[in-house]
């Protein structure tokens, strides 16, 4: 559906944007992650036409989009990072005009109205915009984006300036949306991107660093197998008898939680599940397990040894 | 392109820009108006239209300076930019939406034209060619303006420069007589948008001064898709 390939973008020496190639397929929600000043914004900017990259090329469902801008761009709904309002108009007369400008060829009346219900916005159709809150504008924006049910979505940062509410509300949207469109969604917040898409590209210093499906991407970067647990009960009688389970390579203390329960790290060998064997084995020698939990790096984890281990490998590349 | 035009006139009507820019413009005319035919009993209106070339120096600035640049400042440009529709067309939009803010200024005259009518036949033709050279002028000043505003994303920078440019091609061929060299001062007094606006003052329709003012138009609003379609490469 969306196809983005070696796009590169330089402000002057500097590459804002490094040689960054992925694609989207069509009823997919990607998730565009990345620290601040990582190239998201300019990236989107650059698949929505709004920016012409360095070189390389962008492909939305077949049109290129500096050969055939207006194939393209009619396919694209863009919510940027600031939501483009016209702030002197009301919310009724900015969705008709952006409806006309998009040559929309629905019911206007209809589909303006069906728009506002599904991000509620129909309450406030007939106020200024300049005097909505930022989480109504933020709404608008998104409103403005769907109007005339493109088949491509790319938000940057839609969440940003709504109250937790609205948050959960807007995400719950984006994935319902995500069954009839392709959306593209950038965010820096971890646990968004792990509730809504199926898939996430990572970038950092303008170069893409992962692109996974969300449960690949802890899996591929923690290759071990480990587990945390806390069992009551001697020391040394535990990992005597875990380090004689066949599956297991290592098992390490890691603290004392109370008096008698102390903390391990297991780690078992790859594509093992030992959960049950260490439940009997330990049972055998009459120590309860209170806590067993799998060790692997969460998201956010992965994501800062990611974006950090760029950082370090490219100092040079600037600290946009 | 529809669309824009519906827009920025919108923008106009509902805030104080239109009915200000409205004002002064009538105001101004029915000065000049009262003061030079009805104070003097001619019909002869020429004085009027010429002293009208400073009302527009002043106004145009005026009625462009936010059309691109509050678009870049509020980057609501995003929208227009990421919509199917030419950077041409987004121009074109704009300028006829000044323009034709310009001709509601303009339909004053009309009425002059009535009110010279109780006194003697009025030369129509004469009239519209005054009028249509007012026009023209102002078309070529809102093309100029429009470039400007393109220029920056500040109103009042958008705005100061447009007098400044007004002045200038006002007072071309003024400037064009303290030249020493012949043929270069023949080429400012060309340029001077005061010469080929005074034909029209007198009534003269002439295709040079037209093609003069029709290439003014076309070059800025050339020079302006440039500075958009500049901004995407760099």
């Amino acid at each position: 559906m969306v196809e983005v390939q070696n796009i590169t973008k330089c402000y002057g020496d500097k590459k804002a944007v490094d040689n960054i190639s992925f694609t989207v397929n069509s009823g997919e929600i990607l998730g565009f992650l990345g620290p601040n000043g990582a190239g998201k914004s300019t990236t989107m900017n650059i698949i929505t036409g709004y920016l012409s990259s360095s070189s390389g090329t962008v492909t939305i469902d077949g049109c290129e989009i500096l050969e055939d801008p207006k194939g393209a761009k009619s396919k694209i709904g863009y919510l940027p990072e600031i939501p483009p309002l016209y702030v002197d108009m009301t919310v009724q007369k900015y969705l008709e005009f952006m409806f006309d400008l998009k040559k929309v060829k629905l019911d206007k009346e209809e589909h303006i109205e069906e728009v506002c219900r599904l991000v509620k916005i129909s309450s406030v159709t007939n106020r200024l915009i300049k005097n909505l809150s930022k989480g109504y504008k933020q709404r608008v924006g998104l409103a403005q984006a769907l109007l005339g049910n493109p088949p491509v979505l790319i938000l940057d940062e839609p969440t940003v300036g709504l109250d937790p509410k609205q948050i959960i509300e807007i995400r719950n949207l984006v994935k319902s949306l995500g069954k009839k469109h392709t959306v593209i969604l950038s965010s820096h917040i971890l646990s968004e991107v792990q509730a809504i898409c199926d898939r996430v590209v990572i970038i950092s210093n303008g170069k893409v660093v992962a692109d996974e499906t969300t449960e690949g991407l802890s899996k591929a970067l923690v290759k071990s197998n480990r587990l945390l647990v806390q069992v009551q009960g001697a020391k040394s009688s535990v990992i005597n008898a875990v380090s004689q389970m066949r599956d297991v390579k290592n098992i390490k203390t890691e603290r004392e939680v109370s008096d008698g329960v102390y903390e391990y790290i297991i780690e078992a060998k790859e594509d093992c599940d030992i959960r049950s064997k260490l439940f009997f084995a330990l049972a055998d020698i009459k120590a309860p397990i209170l806590l067993l939990q799998s060790a692997d790096l969460s998201l956010e984890e992965v994501f800062l040894k990611l974006t950090s281990d760029t950082n370090y490998s490219t100092k040079k590349g600037g600290n946009d | 392109m529809g669309a824009i035009i519906k827009r920025e006139m919108y923008s106009y009507f509902c805030s104080p820009i239109a009915y200000v820019v409205m004002a002064i413009f009538v105001f101004f005319s029915g000065l000049f108006f009262a003061v030079v035919c009805l104070g003097n009993d001619t019909s002869n209106l020429t004085y009027v239209f010429t002293n009208m070339f400073l009302i527009a120096i002043l106004l145009t600035p005026i009625m462009c300076m936010k059309l691109l640049s509050d678009e870049k400042r509020l980057k609501t440009d995003q929208a227009l930019l990421t919509s199917p529709v030419s950077i041409l067309g987004i121009v074109m939009g704009k300028y006829i939406a000044a323009c034709l803010l310009y001709l509601c200024c303009l339909a004053i005259y009309i009425i002059f034209g009535f009110v010279l009518s109780f006194f003697v036949t009025p030369q129509w033709a004469v009239i519209m060619c005054n009028f249509f050279g007012l026009f023209i002028l102002g078309c070529a000043l809102i093309a100029i303006n429009l470039f400007l505003s393109s220029l920056t994303e500040s109103q009042m920078i958008a705005a100061v420069t447009g007098f400044a440019v007004g002045l200038l091609v006002y007072l071309l061929d003024n400037a064009a007589n303290m030249i020493p060299v012949q043929f270069l001062a023949n080429a400012v007094k060309k340029l001077s948008f005061m010469t080929h606006y005074q034909n029209f003052t007198v009534g003269l329709l002439s295709i040079a001064d037209l093609i003069f003012f029709f290439s003014i138009i076309a070059l800025f609003i050339f020079l302006t898709i440039r500075v958009i379609e500049k901004k995407r490469w760099s």
